[in-house]
């Protein structure tokens, strides 16, 4: 028998507040609205006889007269291994796609404590995603965290869903936020072909926004429960900045005072507690995550993208349709990529210096200056290499493209004019005779 | 020091309160900040527990720190996740200040910023922290060779050592506990043997008659300094650190403080790890405040494996990590950098040279900022408390560099040097923790997102960086390099500066408009940047010169800028140093003894004037 209060004192944004005694901090209520429907909050302060509830699908229609109910238990996702795969869920954890319920399932806290520090080993395995500016460029290691900075009206979501389906995962988890319907459907349609490995957790901009605020829990305590049954787990989340205009929407409702441009001060920490989520255990699976962050204005140090850079193992930058190689790091890449093919550093390096190079031909080309004839070579080298590797649609095994890189190489350039090692042109250089 | 005897609160024990301490019940719970009611006598940083059962009906005892009374009640953060406390849960007080034990055996340990052991936290609980979990800081079953050094009926203050236990390279003091007031008598000392730190080893008898058992651990609260030296003595000798740009230009003195602010990706940690590797100390502290669970494992991974080469010894024994990465509890990160501090000044004592490296101080910050806003407090600039500046004052100054007398170990010198990072919010050093952590240091390492983008390494700015230590510290400087090593260095920072101006000039006219004699100073000054400021970290060799290796390689970059090649044309220039850039950085990668250092060398040096054989002649009296 729980008791159940019919007095709300106090509606502001999604929060409302009410007196209530027993109540554990974080624990879950239901609120039944006067028109029939029940909706879910947490206990997010307990002062006195005091409770203030988040609410996770806003208190538009909530009345003073509502009936709440506390439930006794912390907000949790039904988990099971094996019904979980192919399926569609809300951000806090309802199925979505008309199917029933899960069977099985036993509710699993969300938000769990950290992975001791001192079990965690040095990353060592590269995960291929058929993508030469990753695999080959930035290469992806099992448990990195990386961000996808990006501004809107960039190809993010269409990026994400390539490496969704061609990355090298058990599991693949997506978690969208704030996504526009159109954009879920597209995540629907495109991820079909690889239903039986992809879970989704889905928010869509039309959503209560505290739901926005639970998909990467919800995608994360999910995604360590196959990490410690063994599977390599990818997750990708879009878009984080919606995320974190959630915390800041109901940061604000709570009368928080703001650290910077309105976002709350523990942004870092709230960000930071999900990105470390990303781990490899030692014997067992891992946890690998993606994550979109859309800059607003593309400005890197808006303090969404800043905290993000701060948490995460280097970042991807995806401007004018491609991933910029410049600006573009994966911090972890040394630890897989002299492990590949005796050549997929140096060509790596050796391919930048000369695109670097071309740039600043580019450059000069456009501001008046002559072009040698060596230029010339850079100018047609440059435009090869996007077309034939920059393009996000190129799907290459990383042989492929180690080959292809010496390929277009060889087309522009002289073997010295490459600086690479003598013994590496001796093993890679393509024949020239043979092609012909 | 405080009036007081201090009764730390022993963290190993985590026991029920002692009778008569007041006990409380929760008010109200914010985040991490919970509100207790309660009766008697309660003091600010006192532990509590705050006892909680858990829906699923299970008992944990979480821990936490009074950080404010008022109104007979108490604000406290809790050290772990609040979830499920509630209202009227019980909370059961300690009478005692949030403490770290100290004694033989933290050496080559991992901590969490309370002082727990994180694997033996591992083998308790598994993959993942559990919380209400703690376990003693040092090793109960452990014993220690234990040498007695006070004689019975000799009087002994705080600090004073009793005996000691060889701890890998050091002989590790048991001293008399620092909250010690006044003067106190040995009457009684364990005979040399092997003991646990558990082990009573000697009684001490107060002025008024009180005996006190002395064992070889003693608790100190983390947030008042440990103070039982003789005298704070002036910083004159650098602490190398092995990375070029700080030893020559903007050096790290011995129990001096220096900060490394720099926007995400700039290369801090790089650094920091750098440094806890090569630099000259004798105890490392890395104290992994706030970020990365990964950067902390290579350390953890590496060092065990990784020789010191002037011990002989892994470098893991030198070396205390205390964890407290981002995704564990914000208030233990509060506490860790105080913890990481305690350690260093506790080795100090015992006339040891600590480094502490803070990685980093701004998440500390944050911790800060967290709280105060739980509490509600006024908000100074970007919500940070206002009383920012002189908690990070304080913590810096407990760096020093002092002077311990001990009346059975005579005269010793300790120190600790605090080098912490500082991660200012979009890359911009105009913020609250930069500008309030740049009043109190002696040294600025500032790295720079230009730097780090066009993969200058270490990314520390020339231009923007000081240091307040160098004037003081003339005399070991030259001791180390060679006479004449200060000016060396100004001069060679007035031309790096002189033909940056002309580069930046440059920019502006294009290179034709330049004088052939400017474009040359603009190839030097880069040319100074390539081989001496620029250092591969990744590279054995070039990530740990000597001494005598960078006071050759200043005197070989001194003769190549100071020498008149009579260029004719800037192709020309452009050329020659290049191709000297080239031989130099090849050079910097070739360890001493080898034959490619040799034919570098002499392929150097054949290019010089008298400028290379004044190198030679001096590496040769180094
Ligand atoms: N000395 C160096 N030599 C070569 N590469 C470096 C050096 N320092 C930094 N880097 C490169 O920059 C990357 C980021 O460095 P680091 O992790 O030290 O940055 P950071 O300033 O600590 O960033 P954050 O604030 O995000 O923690 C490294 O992964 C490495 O690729
Ligand atoms: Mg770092």
């Amino acid at each position: 028998m729980r008791k159940v209060y019919t007095r709300i004192d106090q509606i502001v944004g999604p929060v409302v507040t009410l007196r209530a005694d027993g109540v554990r901090y974080g624990e879950l209520a239901r609120i039944r609205l006067q028109d029939g429907n029940s909706t879910y909050a947490q206990v997010i302060k307990l002062r006195g006889e005091e409770v203030s509830l988040q609410v996770f699908a806003g208190s538009k229609g909530v009345s003073t007269g509502d009936e709440v109910e506390f439930l006794g238990r912390q907000v949790q996702l039904a988990f099971s291994p094996d019904n979980l795969l192919g399926r569609t869920f809300s951000g806090v954890g309802e199925p979505i796609d008309g199917r029933p319920a899960l069977q099985g399932a036993t509710d699993i806290d969300i938000g769990g404590p950290s992975f001791n520090p001192a079990r965690r080993i040095i990353p060592h395995r590269m995960i291929q995603t058929g993508i030469p500016m990753i695999d080959m460029f930035n290469s992806l290691v099992k448990s990195q965290k990386l961000p996808i900075f990006s501004v809107a009206g960039e190809p993010y979501n269409e990026l994400l869903a390539r490496i969704a389906l061609q990355a090298e995962a058990d599991v693949i988890i997506l978690g969208g936020m704030g996504l526009k319907y159109d954009d879920y459907l597209f995540f629907r349609a495109q991820l079909a072909p690889s239903k039986e490995r992809t879970i989704l957790f889905v928010h869509t901009a039309a959503d209560p926004v505290v739901e926005c605020m639970m998909v990467p829990d919800m995608a994360l305590a999910a995604a360590e429960r196959y990490a410690t049954a063994g599977k390599d787990v990818l997750v990708l989340l879009t878009d984080m900045t919606a995320f974190a205009d959630a915390m800041k929407e109901v940061a604000v409702a709570m009368e928080q005072i703001p650290a910077n441009r309105g976002y709350p001060g523990d942004l870092y920490s709230q960000l930071a507690s999900r990105y470390e989520k990303a781990v490899d255990i030692e014997g067992s699976g891992s946890i690998t995550l993606l994550a979109v962050t859309t800059m607003p204005g593309d400005d890197v140090t808006h303090p969404v993208p800043d905290n993000t850079g701060y948490i995460t193992e280097g970042q991807f930058y995806l401007k004018g349709g491609v991933i910029d190689p410049f600006g573009s790091l994966s911090r972890l890449k040394q630890l897989v990529n002299g492990k590949t093919r005796d050549d997929h550093a140096p060509l790596m390096n050796a391919m930048i210096r000369l695109y670097d190079a071309a740039r600043k031909v580019r450059q000069q080309q456009s501001m008046g200056f002559s072009v040698s004839a060596f230029d010339q070579r850079l100018l047609g080298y440059a435009s090869e290499f996007e077309q034939r590797m920059m393009d996000l649609n190129v799907n290459l095994n990383l042989t492929q493209q180690l080959d292809l890189g010496w390929e277009i190489l060889a087309n522009h350039f002289t073997e010295a004019q490459t600086t690479m090692p003598g013994k590496l042109l001796v093993k890679y250089w393509p024949k020239r005779a043979q092609a012909a | 020091m405080a009036s007081s005897t201090e009764t730390p609160a022993n963290p190993a024990s985590g026991s029920a309160a002692s009778a008569g301490a007041p006990t409380g019940r929760v008010r109200g719970v914010s985040g991490n900040m919970v509100t207790v009611a309660f009766d008697g006598r309660v003091r600010m940083n006192e532990v509590a527990f705050v006892a909680l059962q858990t829906a699923e009906g299970v008992n944990a005892r979480l821990k936490a720190e009074v950080i404010r009374i008022r109104n007979g009640e108490c604000d406290m953060q809790v050290f772990e996740d609040t979830r499920d406390i509630r209202v009227g849960t019980p909370v059961e007080f300690t009478g005692e200040m949030l403490s770290i034990e100290l004694g033989p055996g933290l050496l080559s340990m991992t901590y969490d910023g309370l002082g727990n052991p994180l694997d033996q936290l591992a083998v308790q609980c598994g993959y993942f922290l559990q919380r209400g979990v703690y376990l003693p800081t040092l090793d109960r079953s452990k014993r220690w060779a234990f040498s007695p050094v006070a004689r019975i009926g000799q009087r002994l203050q705080a600090g004073n050592a009793i005996g000691t236990v060889p701890e890998a390279v050091f002989q590790h003091r048991i001293m008399v506990p620092f909250g010690l007031v006044g003067t106190a008598k040995l009457i009684e000392i364990a005979p040399p043997g092997d003991y646990t730190v558990d082990h009573v080893v000697a009684k001490l008898e107060m002025p008024d008659g009180e005996v006190r058992p002395v064992t070889m651990v003693q608790s100190w609260p983390v947030k008042r300094p440990i103070s039982c030296y003789k005298e704070r003595l002036l910083p004159t000798a650098p602490l190398t650190t092995r990375t070029r740009i700080v030893d020559a230009f903007f050096p790290v003195a011995e129990g001096g403080t220096a900060c490394v602010p720099g926007p995400f990706g700039s290369g801090k940690t790089v650094f920091q790890q750098s440094v806890s590797r090569f630099a000259e100390a004798d105890i490392v502290i890395v104290a992994a405040c706030g970020e990365r669970a990964g950067e902390v494992v290579e350390t953890l991974r590496e060092f065990p494996e990784l020789i010191d080469p002037r011990t002989g010894r892994p470098l893991m024994e030198r070396t205390i990590i205390i964890c407290n990465t981002s995704s564990m509890p914000v208030a233990a990160r509060e506490a860790s950098v105080y913890t990481a501090v305690t350690l260093a000044e506790y080795y100090r004592q015992m006339g040891l040279r600590a480094l502490l490296l803070a990685d980093s101080t701004s998440r500390w910050a944050q911790a800060l900022r967290e709280m105060s806003g739980r509490l509600e407090e006024i908000p100074g600039e970007e919500a940070f408390p206002a009383y920012l500046g002189s908690l990070i004052a304080a913590f810096y100054e407990r760096a020093g560099l002092v002077r311990v007398e001990d009346p059975n170990l005579g005269q010793a010198r300790g120190s600790v040097t605090t080098i912490g990072t500082v991660s200012p919010a979009g890359g911009n050093f105009e913020e609250p923790v930069t500008q309030s952590t740049l009043a109190v240091v002696g040294c600025f390492l500032g790295l720079t997102y230009a730097r780090s983008y066009a993969k200058r390494f270490p990314a520390i700015s020339p231009t923007d960086s000081w240091s307040k230590y160098i004037e003081r510290m003339r005399p070991a400087l030259e001791k180390n390099y060679f006479a004449g090593w200060v000016d060396a260095i100004k001069r060679m920072q007035g031309i790096y500066l002189a033909g940056q101006r002309v580069g930046d000039q440059m920019k502006v006219v294009g290179e034709d408009d330049l004088s052939l004699p400017d474009f040359v100073r603009y190839l030097g000054s880069e040319f100074l940047d390539a081989v001496f400021m620029q250092q591969n970290a990744f590279s054995e060799v070039d990530a740990s010169p000597s001494n005598a290796r960078t006071a050759l390689l200043l005197q070989l970059t001194m003769a190549v800028i100071d020498q008149d090649f009579g260029f004719r044309s800037k192709d020309q220039a452009r050329e020659t140093f290049t191709e000297l850039t080239a031989a130099f950085r090849d050079w910097n990668l070739a360890a001493e003894g080898t034959d490619d250092y040799a034919t570098l060398l002499t392929k150097i040096q054949s290019r010089l004037g008298s400028g290379g054989g004044r190198g030679r002649a001096a590496f040769a009296t180094a």
